[in-house]
């Protein structure tokens, strides 16, 4: 068989992108790709060198003065930050230009394929009606992908990148001075240097502590309130339900700050209802460890409805005809209760055991809004004794400038992370069933 | 025996129920009151003020130094759209994965899950960099596009809601001689109707509890959304506003509340469909 219109067609194709579409005379798809690649040309011949020289630099001189006569000049001298990004976005547009130019030889030698063979090829609107029918998904993922693209995966690529360089106050802030790529000091500075470290995994156990009493004690307080308004001979049943559920609707941020005056040692309320019994009242938010048990229950008060909800969904719909088995076979309540009730309930909410749990790890605004990571502990860096990773990660970005820290400090919770999910859903076993990710 | 038993179990259930309704409600009631002292101080005799008044309320609205109004509506507007572009972005990609098998779907399922591992505040300096860049800092757009960009990532919710919708219906549609957009809009839409509300409801509410990307690149007054507002309020001078803050809080969280109640049949459709799937 003769195998000479699939190879010019993608020889040409090769060549310049749409010459073998128009080889294998599909004019208007050709003219299509044409048109693709001049716009890509255009677009990337002019920066890419620069782009390349930029991320591979950060940048080779810094502003300074210039005399110009009489007077002093500010000269513009390289920006390492808006380099680097400037050097994402291009890599990023070059990606999606190779990804096109790959198609265009794949197509043309396709439809060289489908010359030999005697067939006709599609015209245009054949072509875009295929396109439109069998590749349907990738046209609906278009708007989404471009957007989880260049807001989610760029700025994420960006700071992966930030923890390699010395980016940070006080000595490397652009534009006055450069930044340069470090390696992995900051990731050894992170976890050797004394005051760094010392920090790190102070906070580090407080927020594993954290993460396991916040997710407990919401999972098993909603179940307990969802068993308790489900118990048999409770009356309004519908109201006691919407009344727990308004510290969900509630937004965090009202809830949150209203907490916090709640618990205001001198003037809230809640000491003063202590000092009408003649208590002392607490320090709240004030003794580190009064803290950490403030924050836990308010924690509970915002996270409690969410599992309630879930555990009443769960609730109505076991079978009924188990109880009716149990019954028959004579099964007390408890009985039933044991054997029946918690084991399926456990069972259905347990997955979302482990997305609270990575939830509470990054759970920045009760912290944040509370107690703002206080009361302060003179031996952290940056950090007071309620803060979590990631509000530390937040005043190292937004307060204190130490851009390459927080980043290896984001990177490192994302390990933290990715492994439980991974080790959860190694033991599910929905793993082994074909939509794993369905 | 058992009669005085059950009696003794239902009394202290009742007990128990009135306790926790008592906590879960405690914090809006003493808003709500506050919200009507007089004065401005956190501190307060008694519960009920002896007088009630509606002077913060006035000031929110009038004040020159709080313009409340303003910021209401730029917050309503930011919400609005972000509803509307997350929902549309959501749906469309979710059922592309639900629906479709593809070449490349298991590889963006897994960039999902991972992307969604990173702590969100990662990317903050550089979308700031690229807002900068733009020149779209301190604008509502920025707000917009922000908040719906990310928006397919939160969409395993409804990709578990479209998979429990039977296949054979968008087949038997298709061989009906239903294009992929009809059988979308005529068929995928209505039935979610309960995912779609609680995917909107929650976005549109997200929009107001969000102060910290909206602080962010929201810098002049006039550009800020209440979330913004109220923070600043509280953050500056919290012992003397305290009244002027809680006024805000009510007006804040009524609306919202409300929605949130009115719609909960979805929510506990939505939360319980989503999260089993895992």
């Amino acid at each position: 068989m003769m195998k000479r219109h699939r190879n010019t067609a993608a020889i040409l194709s090769v060549a310049l992108q749409g010459l073998g579409q128009l080889y294998n005379r599909q004019w208007l798809k050709g003219i299509v790709f044409l048109c693709v690649q001049a716009l890509g040309l255009y677009y990337l011949v002019p920066r890419l060198g620069h782009a390349i020289w930029g991320l591979v630099t950060l940048g080779e001189t810094t502003q300074k003065f210039v005399k110009v006569g009489k007077s002093t000049e500010l000269v513009k001298g390289d920006h390492s930050i808006f380099l680097m990004l400037d050097g994402i976005i291009v890599i990023l547009v070059l990606l999606v230009f190779v990804l096109i130019y790959a198609l265009n030889i794949y197509d043309a030698y396709q439809n060289g394929k489908k010359r030999d063979e005697g067939k006709a090829v599609r015209d245009f609107a054949a072509s875009w009606n295929h396109v439109t029918v069998n590749h349907f998904p990738y046209f609906m993922l278009f708007f989404p992908v471009l957007g989880v693209l260049f807001f989610t995966i760029m700025p994420i690529l960006f700071s992966i990148m930030l923890a390699f360089t010395n980016y940070s106050a006080p000595n490397h802030i652009p534009p006055a001075k450069l930044v340069d790529w470090v390696g992995f000091q900051t990731f050894i500075d992170l976890l050797q240097m004394k005051s760094w470290s010392n920090t790190f995994f102070g906070l580090l156990v407080w927020t594993v502590i954290w993460a396991v009493l916040a997710t407990v004690t919401c999972y098993f307080g909603g179940i307990l309130v969802a068993l308790l308004i489900q118990s048999r001979g409770i009356r309004f049943k519908k109201m006691w339900q919407t009344i727990y559920i308004i510290p969900y609707a509630i937004p965090q941020l009202i809830s949150l700050l209203v907490m916090r005056n709640l618990f205001n040692a001198k003037f809230g309320p809640i000491n003063q209802y202590f000092a009408y019994f003649g208590l002392d009242g607490l320090p709240w938010l004030t003794d580190p460890f009064w803290a950490k048990v403030t924050l836990i229950l308010v924690n509970m008060w915002i996270g409690i409805p969410v599992s309630m909800l879930l555990a009443l969904g769960v609730l109505t719909a076991i079978p009924r005809d188990l109880y009716e088995a149990a019954e028959v076979d004579g099964a007390t309540s408890f009985q039933k209760f044991r054997i029946i009730t918690m084991p399926y309930l456990l069972f259905a909410t347990a997955p979302i055991l482990i997305t609270q749990f990575a939830g509470n790890i990054n759970n920045f605004n009760v912290i944040y809004l509370m107690t703002g990571g206080g009361p302060a502990k003179g031996d952290y860096q940056f950090a007071g004794s309620t803060d979590l990773l990631v509000t530390w990660l937040f005043n190292l970005t937004l307060v204190n400038n130490k851009y390459n820290m927080s980043a290896a400090i984001g990177i490192l919770i994302f390990i933290m992370i990715a492994s439980i999910s991974i080790w959860s859903f190694r033991r599910t076993k929905s793993f082994k069933e074909e939509d794993m990710l369905s | 025996m058992s009669q005085k038993n059950s009696f003794v179990r239902l009394t202290l259930s009742y007990l128990m129920l009135i306790i926790l309704s008592v906590c879960a409600l405690y914090p809006s009631i003493w808003v709500v009151v506050s919200s009507f002292r007089p004065g401005g101080s956190l501190y307060s005799k008694n519960f009920f003020p002896e007088k009630w008044t509606l002077a913060h309320y006035e000031t929110l609205f009038t004040g020159t130094q709080y313009t409340f109004d303003i910021w209401y509506l730029n917050t309503l507007k930011i919400a609005f759209f972000t509803m509307i572009c997350s929902v549309f972005l959501m749906t469309l990609s979710m059922y592309a994965l639900s629906r479709f098998r593809f070449r490349g779907r298991k590889t963006m399922l897994t960039i999902m899950l991972i992307l969604g591992m990173f702590p969100s505040f990662m990317s903050m300096i550089a979308i700031y960099i690229i807002l900068l860049q733009l020149n779209l800092l301190d604008t509502h757009i920025a707000m917009i596009l922000v908040y719906s960009a990310g928006a397919a990532l939160g969409g395993f919710i409804v990709k578990g809601y479209f998979d429990t919708i039977p296949r054979s219906l968008d087949e038997a549609a298709r061989i009906d001689g239903a294009s992929h957009l009809q059988v979308f809009l005529k068929i995928m839409l209505p039935l979610s109707k309960p995912i779609l509300t609680f995917v909107a409801l929650t976005s549109f509410t997200g929009v107001w509890g969000d102060f910290i990307f909206a602080r962010l690149v929201l810098r002049s007054k006039d550009n800020y959304t209440v979330a913004v507002g109220m923070y600043e309020l509280i953050a500056s001078q919290t012992n003397s506003n305290f009244t002027l803050f809680a006024a805000g809080c009510v007006i804040i969280a009524i609306p919202i509340t409300i929605l949130f109640l009115i719609l909960q049949r979805f929510l506990v459709q939505g939360l319980t469909s989503g999260a089993m799937k895992g």
